[in-house]
């Protein structure tokens, strides 16, 4: 970033900061922050933990279980079944929405008068609620007085969330409605970071437009589908309130994925142990993905890469 | 910072909100002549995409209940009537309303408070202590928070806040800690070091450094956390959901979903309270929408 375009304080290097620093403030005013982290967030990290090997409703007493809980949980094919959509869910949604975002991020990184608009409104699905989100589709999907009935379109007509094997893309598409926008957004920063004269030399060189998008949009965006991949993983482990109210994990268990059946086991059939069990394996998965495409990525890369966004 | 990034000499396209509150915007992805035919296409399919539920929402939202059978359910309404928004006032929405704004307010609060507290430790400590705690931070963004519900749930009973709104307080300032401090340092870290050295030199002590030189330069990264929390905590569904259970303490994603067991057949009702729930963010993302954009990406960047 050259000195004209910073505004206020200037930026001065990193590197040279350090030394220059005295002792600086007590340590004593980050306690507020830890001690919530810690006691809401932390402690429950471990909870789930040590939960798991207890037996427990919700309401009575707690007793040791032992190793009982992972082994019902693990033998348990609903169990299988949750882990099996969730793992589909997480591929599936990747695959489908990042080649959408990649399109809409570099398009709307281009300087039409009219992207400013469309980033304004691709904004928008992220501002409702996903209980709003999961409403306003039940009604829209509604084979009587849906979007099947306003348009004529008799395939459009069917009973969409009914049906054990429509279920799910229903799923998948509403969550790609909610999220698309937010990573052609990422994409939308991460295209603006190109340097113009590489598209000058390619061109001059006689790179089409194709080719250009493989050689230099598709490599120079690596840490930026890097950070998007890990948002849609980690998001693909959370997906509970949208599934809730869209299907509530039906018809049957179609969709019934690990965070839904963490809350039904727990909360509903009040088997906090067993629930425990979905809880460990969901925190280890996101946790392990989140270090590994950290690691993947190089953090200081990715760094300079989203700087000027 | 062209320094820092040798390899981008040009990189200079939007500049992040500086400190300072003010964005420039610099285009250099404008070489090409030719239209991206394929992503100009996609671009507008997926607008409709985004548009049309939103408009169907909107326009069932006035149609009377009596026309929803008979007239096609995206046209414009032809007796618009705001019958359904009269129908959720009468369902206690306000009291709903009233408990969100509560617990979203002190929420949001809160979290930077102690964010920018934290944030302003974590850049001008040496210690490596510190250090240490930032990176858990940085690893607290990727806990899924619905994994750790069930523990949640067991501290609130014990501490005997369950069925208040504290109880959807306190963990929701708890969740939305990590980027918040990460988004806040990240931006405090780009204030000149000379800048606080000037203010020990004049004999300001650390609250009033973090008050009257951190606070001001980090604003527009305050507006993007504010914003992005307001939201989290404003759409939370799992922690009232499990948290709470009396209607007294509803807030506004429990209400909605409780008003689709009641109202089942008022679509317009349902529709009209989706309206209604959405409309505060919707304003504070029309006041802060480029600050929130930019701080988001640049904070996930890092």
């Amino acid at each position: 970033m050259s000195t004209a375009t910073t505004v206020g304080p200037a930026r001065t290097r990193r590197a040279d900061r350090p030394a220059r620093r005295q002792d600086g403030p007590t340590p004593l005013m980050a306690v507020p922050a830890l001690a919530f982290f810690g006691f809401f967030a932390i402690v429950p990290l471990f909870g789930v933990l040590a939960l798991s090997f207890m037996s427990w409703d919700g309401l009575g007493d707690m007793t040791f279980a032992g190793l009982d809980n992972w082994q019902r949980t693990l033998a348990n094919p609903t169990t299988h079944n949750a882990m099996r959509l969730t793992l589909m869910v997480t591929v599936a949604t990747w695959l489908i929405q990042t080649p959408i975002s990649l399109l809409l991020g570099v398009f709307m990184a281009g300087h039409q008068k009219y992207r400013a608009l469309l980033g304004v409104l691709y904004f928008l699905p992220l501002l409702f609620s996903a209980t709003a989100v999961a409403i306003a589709f039940r009604a829209l999907l509604d084979p009587n007085f849906g979007m099947g009935q306003a348009l004529g379109l008799p395939f459009l007509a069917q009973d969409w969330i009914g049906r054990p094997d429509l279920a799910l893309y229903v799923v998948l598409f509403v969550i790609a409605w909610i999220f698309v926008p937010f990573h052609s957004l990422l994409y939308q920063g991460g295209a603006r970071q190109i340097p113009a004269s590489m598209y000058e030399a390619a061109t001059l060189d006689g790179a089409g437009r194709v080719k250009q998008f493989f050689h230099i949009t598709l490599p120079q965006l690596k840490y930026t589908i890097i950070t998007s991949s890990t948002l849609m993983i980690v998001g693909s482990l959370t997906y509970f309130d949208l599934v809730f109210v869209l299907t509530g994990g039906g018809p049957g268990f179609a969709t019934r994925i690990l965070p839904l059946d963490m809350y039904l086991t727990g909360f509903r059939a009040h088997d906090m142990g067993g629930a425990a069990v979905s809880g460990v394996i969901l925190i280890t998965v996101g946790l392990t993905v989140a270090i590994l495409l950290n690691r993947l990525s190089g953090a200081h890369k990715m760094e300079s890469q989203m700087e000027g966004i | 910072m062209a320094v820092d990034t040798p390899a981008r000499p040009t990189a200079t396209t939007s500049a992040p909100a500086a400190p300072g509150g003010q964005t420039i915007r610099r285009r250099t992805f404008s070489t090409r002549k030719r239209p991206n035919l394929l992503g100009g296409l996609a671009g507008w399919i997926w607008l409709a995409i985004i548009i049309l539920p939103i408009y169907y929402i909107i326009v069932t939202s006035i149609r009377p209940q009596a026309d929803m059978f008979s007239e096609n359910t995206l046209s414009i309404p032809s007796n618009p009537t705001l019958n359904a928004f009269g129908r959720v006032f009468a369902n206690d929405f306000l009291r709903y309303f009233g408990n969100s704004v509560f617990v979203t307010t002190i929420s949001v609060a809160a979290i930077l408070a102690v964010s920018l507290m934290t944030a302003y430790v974590v850049v001008r400590s040496r210690k490596r202590m510190v250090k240490r705690m930032f990176q858990v931070f940085l690893l607290g963004i990727a806990i899924p928070i619905q994994a750790t519900i069930i523990p949640v749930f067991y501290l609130i009973l014990q501490i005997g806040l369950y069925d208040t709104l504290w109880a959807l307080i306190l963990p929701s300032i708890a969740f939305g800690i990590p980027l918040s401090v990460v988004i806040l340092t990240n931006f405090m870290r780009d204030v000149p070091a000379e800048l606080f050295e000037a203010m020990k030199v004049d004999g300001a002590g650390e609250w009033r450094t973090l008050w009257s030189l951190a606070m001001p330069l980090t604003r527009p990264a305050i507006g993007t956390v504010g914003i992005f929390n307001a939201l989290q905590v404003w759409n939370a569904f799992l922690f009232p959901l499990v948290l709470t259970q009396s209607s007294r303490n509803r807030v506004m994603p429990l209400a909605l979903w409780s008003f689709q067991g009641q109202f089942t057949i008022d679509v317009p009702g349902m529709l009209a309270a989706v309206i209604l729930s959405v409309l505060p963010i919707l304003a504070a993302y029309i006041v802060g929408r480029r600050q929130l954009i930019a701080g988001l990406t640049a904070g996930f960047g890092k």
